[in-house]
C-alpha cells in the first residue's frame, strides 16, 4: 500500500501535536525545576509554587498531556480515515 | 470482536469489583478478629496466606499453552486494566516502601523521583507505545531486529534487557524477603523462597496472561494499602481526609516549626558534638592498621552517621542542597540530570514497554498509557503528602520531648534498627540531630503514627508484598521471554514447534527465577544501589534506537548498532569509572545519572553513522510506515 498525500498530512499533524506536547513537557519538567527556587517565592493553595510543581503539579500535567494526546490522535485517525478497522 | 471486547471488559469490571469488595471485607473481618484478641502474628500470616494464595489462584486459573496468550496475554487486555497492570508492574518495593521516606529525608531534592518516574510516561505515550503496538510482535529486541535487520541488533537488545532487568528482579525478591522477615519473623532466606513460589506459581503456568490478571489484583491491594493509612493520618493531623490537598497547610506549619527546631541552642549543641565525634572517628580510622578491614568498615559507617547528624538541616521545600553557591549549582545540575535519566529510562524499560503489546488496538494502547500514569500518579502524588504529614508529626510530637516519653512505635522500630536515637548532649530531650530514621520506616510506621490498629500495619505489609511481587513477575517474564523467544527461537532454532517453545520458555523462567532468588538470598548489599543504574542503562541502550527507528526513516542498521554500543558503552564507562575507579565526575554529575551522557552519545552516533552509510532498503521504509499509521490500506490485508 502506497503512502498517499493524505497519509503524509496525517503524519505531519501527528508530528506537530507531538512536538507541541513535548515542548510543554519540557518546560514543566526542566524549566520549572531549574527555577524552582525562584518559583518558591510564590504560594499556591498553601504550597511554595516550585515545590508544588515538583510534587503534584507536574504529574497532573503529564496525565493531562497523555489524555489529550490519546483523544486528539484517536479523533485524527478517524478524520484521516486511518483508524483501525473493527475486526470481524 | 468489538462487542466481544466490551463484554469482556464488563465481565472483568464485575470480577474485579467483587474481588475488591471481598478484599475490603477480609480486612474488616481481620480488624474485628484483632479486637477480639487474635494475635498480631496470626493476622500477619493470614494476610500473607490470603494474598499469596490469591495470586497463585489467579495464576492457575489463567494457565495457558497458547503462545500469544503466554507472551502477550492474547492481545486483548482492555486499556484500563492494562493501565492497572502497568501500574503495579512499575511500582516496585522501593516505590511503595522507600519513596515517601526518601522524600522525608531529602525534601525537595527527592522529588526528582516523582517527576522522573511520572514524566517518563509522556515519552512512552508520545514516542513509543502506539507504534510498538502497531508493530505488534512479542519483545523489544523483536522491534530492533525487524527495524535494523538482523541478529546483531537483536543480540544487543537481549544484552540490554538482561543488564536492566536482572539486578532489578533481584532487588524485588530481596524486598519480598525483607517484608516477610520484618512482619512475620520468617527467616530471610525462607521469606525469599516463599516469595519466589508466589511469583512462579503465577508466571510459570500462565505467562503474560496470568501475570497481567495478577498484576491488576495486586494493584488494587497496593493502592488500598497505600492510601488507607495516609488518609487516616491526614484526618488526624488536618481533620480532612484528603492528604493531597491538605498538606499545603501542614507544610506552612512545618516551615514555622522547622525554624524553631533548627535554631534551638540544644540542636546546635548536638550538631557540634556530632561534628567533634566525626573528627575523632576520622583520626581513629587514619590510625588503623591497613589490615583492619572489618573494623575500618564499622568505623566508616559510624563516621557517615555522625557526619549526617552534624549537617545543618535544611527546610523541606528548599531546592538544591549544598554549601555555597557552587555546590548548590551542582545539586541543581544533578537534579535535572537525574530527572532526565529516570524519564528516558522509563521509556526504555523492556518490562514496561512490552505491556503495550497486550492491548487490543493502537487506540487502546494510547488510552492505556493514560490509565497507566493515572493509576501510578495516585500513589506518586500521595507520597510527598505522606512525607510532609509524617515529618510534621515527628517534628511536633517527637522533637523536643523527653526521650523517656516517646511513643511506642519509636521503640518498636528501633528494635529492628530502623530508628536510632543517640542523646549525645545528655539532656534527656530529643533533638533533631539525635534522631536517625531509615527511609523505609516512614511508610511502615505510618499506621502506628496515625494510631491505627495492627490490621492496618498488616495491610501495608501486604501492599508492599504486592508491589514487590508484581514488579518481580513482570521483570522475570521480560527476561525469560527474551531468552526463549529472541535467543532460542529466533537465533538458535526457528523451526521449533509451539510446544517446544513453550517448554523452553517455562524452563528458562524457572532457571532465571531460581538464580535471582539465590542471588537475593546472599543479601548482596551492593546490588541494591545498582537498581538505580537500570534507568541510565535502559535509557542509553534502548531509547535512541527505538525512537529514531520510528521517527527517522534514514536510521539504518550500522547507525543503530554502533549507537547502541556507544550509548551503552559511555553509560557503563562513566558509572563504573565514577563508582569504583575514582574517576573525576564530569560537571560533578553523579554515577546514578550517567545516562545523561549515554543518551546523547547514542543519538549522535546513530545520526552520524547512519548518514555516512547507505540508507535502509524499501522493505524497512515500508515497515516504518506500517508502524506509523494505525491502518494504511483500505482493509487490513492491504497493508
Amino acid at each position: 500500500m502506497q503512502v498517499s498525500e493524505k497519509h503524509k498530512a496525517y503524519w505531519r499533524k501527528n508530528l506537530q501535536m507531538t512536538g507541541l506536547l513535548l515542548a510543554i513537557w519540557f518546560v514543566v519538567t526542566f524549566v520549572f525545576s531549574f527555577y524552582a527556587r525562584a518559583l518558591n517565592e510564590f504560594t499556591f493553595i498553601g504550597f511554595p509554587l516550585g515545590f508544588y510543581f515538583a510534587a503534584q503539579g507536574s504529574p497532573v500535567i503529564y496525565v493531562v498531556i497523555i489524555w489529550y494526546y490519546a483523544r486528539y490522535m484517536n479523533k485524527l485517525d478517524r478524520r484521516y480515515n486511518v483508524q483501525e478497522l473493527e475486526e470481524e | 470482536m468489538a462487542l466481544e471486547n466490551k463484554a469482556f471488559s464488563r465481565m472483568l469490571s464485575r470480577y474485579y469489583g467483587i474481588y475488591s469488595g471481598s478484599f475490603i471485607a477480609f480486612v474488616v473481618l481481620l480488624g474485628i478478629a484483632e479486637q477480639m484478641g487474635v494475635a498480631n502474628e496470626t493476622i500477619g500470616y493470614m494476610f500473607l496466606a490470603a494474598t499469596v494464595g490469591l495470586y497463585a489462584g489467579i495464576g492457575i486459573l489463567s494457565r495457558t499453552a497458547d503462545i500469544t496468550e503466554y507472551y502477550v496475554a492474547g492481545r486483548r487486555v482492555p486499556a484500563i486494566f492494562n493501565g492497572m497492570a502497568t501500574g503495579s508492574d512499575w511500582m516496585s518495593a522501593a516505590s511503595f516502601i522507600g519513596m515517601a521516606g526518601t522524600l522525608y529525608l531529602s525534601g525537595f531534592d527527592g522529588l526528582a523521583f516523582i517527576i522522573g518516574w511520572t514524566g517518563g510516561y509522556v515519552l512512552v505515550a508520545l514516542l513509543l507505545a502506539p507504534y510498538l503496538r502497531k508493530f505488534g510482535q512479542f519483545t523489544i529486541p523483536d522491534f530492533l531486529a525487524a527495524r535494523y535487520g538482523g541478529n546483531l541488533a537483536r543480540s544487543l537488545g537481549v544484552v540490554a534487557v538482561l543488564l536492566t532487568s536482572f539486578v532489578y528482579v533481584v532487588a524485588q525478591i530481596y524486598g519480598v524477603g525483607l517484608i516477610t522477615s520484618r512482619f512475620l519473623g520468617l527467616e530471610f532466606t525462607l521469606g525469599v523462597f516463599v516469595g519466589l513460589s508466589g511469583i512462579l506459581m503465577c508466571s510459570f503456568l500462565g505467562g503474560m496472561r496470568a501475570v497481567t490478571w495478577t498484576q491488576v489484583a495486586q494493584y488494587i491491594i497496593l493502592i488500598i494499602a497505600y492510601l488507607v493509612p495516609v488518609v487516616m493520618l491526614s484526618q488526624r493531623v488536618t481533620e480532612v481526609p484528603v492528604p493531597q490537598l491538605m498538606y499545603g497547610q501542614v507544610l506552612q506549619k512545618l516551615s514555622e516549626r522547622e525554624q524553631v527546631i533548627f535554631n534551638d541552642p540544644a540542636q546546635r549543641q548536638a550538631q557540634a558534638l556530632f561534628k567533634d565525634r566525626s573528627q575523632e572517628l576520622e583520626t581513629r580510622i587514619g590510625e588503623l592498621p591497613a589490615l583492619a578491614g572489618g573494623e575500618r568498615e564499622r568505623l566508616a559507617k559510624e563516621l557517615a552517621a555522625a557526619k549526617a547528624s552534624a549537617r545543618e538541616p535544611i527546610p523541606h521545600t528548599r531546592p538544591f542542597r549544598g554549601e555555597g553557591e557552587k555546590e548548590e549549582a551542582e545539586a541543581r545540575r544533578n537534579f535535572l540530570a537525574l530527572v532526565f535519566c529516570l524519564m528516558v529510562g522509563t521509556a526504555g524499560l523492556p518490562h514496561i514497554l512490552i505491556r503495550y503489546y497486550t492491548t487490543p488496538s493502537v487506540k487502546e494502547a494510547r488510552e492505556s498509557v493514560f490509565w497507566s500514569l493515572f493509576f501510578i500518579s495516585l500513589l506518586y502524588a500521595t507520597a510527598p503528602s505522606l512525607a510532609v504529614l509524617a515529618k510534621f508529626e515527628v517534628y511536633t510530637r517527637l522533637i523536643g520531648t523527653s526521650i523517656a516519653d516517646l511513643p511506642s512505635w519509636v521503640a518498636a522500630w528501633g528494635k529492628v534498627g530502623l530508628v536510632r536515637i543517640d542523646d549525645i548532649n545528655g539532656d534527656g530531650l530529643l533533638q533533631l540531630a539525635e534522631l536517625t530514621l531509615d527511609p523505609d520506616v516512614i511508610v511502615l510506621a505510618t499506621p502506628e503514627i496515625a494510631g491505627l490498629p495492627y490490621v492496618v500495619t498488616g495491610l501495608v505489609a501486604a501492599g508492599g508484598l504486592a508491589a514487590a511481587l508484581s514488579t518481580a513477575d513482570g521483570l522475570l517474564l521480560a527476561i525469560a521471554n527474551t531468552l526463549s523467544h529472541d535467543v532460542y527461537y529466533k537465533m538458535i532454532d526457528n523451526s521449533a514447534s509451539t510446544k517446544r517453545r513453550m517448554r523452553i520458555s517455562k524452563g528458562l523462567l524457572l532457571v532465571v527465577a531460581v538464580v535471582a532468588a539465590y542471588v537475593a538470598s546472599l543479601k548482596p548489599g551492593n546490588i541494591l544501589f545498582m537498581v538505580a543504574w537500570a534507568f541510565s542503562i535502559a535509557a542509553s541502550a534502548f531509547f535512541p534506537a527505538l525512537v529514531l527507528g520510528i521517527f527517522w526513516k534514514r536510521a539504518n542498521r550500522y547507525g543503530a548498532i554502533s549507537g547502541m554500543i556507544v550509548g551503552l558503552g559511555v553509560c557503563l564507562f562513566y558509572l563504573l569509572g565514577v563508582r569504583f575507579y575514582g574517576m573525576t565526575p564530569w560537571f560533578g554529575i553523579k554515577d546514578i545519572a550517567s545516562g545523561v551522557f549515554g543518551v546523547p552519545a547514542g543519538v549522535l552516533t546513530i545520526l552520524a553513522v547512519s548518514l555516512l552509510t547507505p540508507a535502509p532498503g524499501k522493505d524497512i521504509q515500508k515497515l516504518v510506515e506500517y508502524c506509523r499509521y494505525p491502518r494504511l490500506g483500505e482493509t487490513r490485508a492491504d497493508e
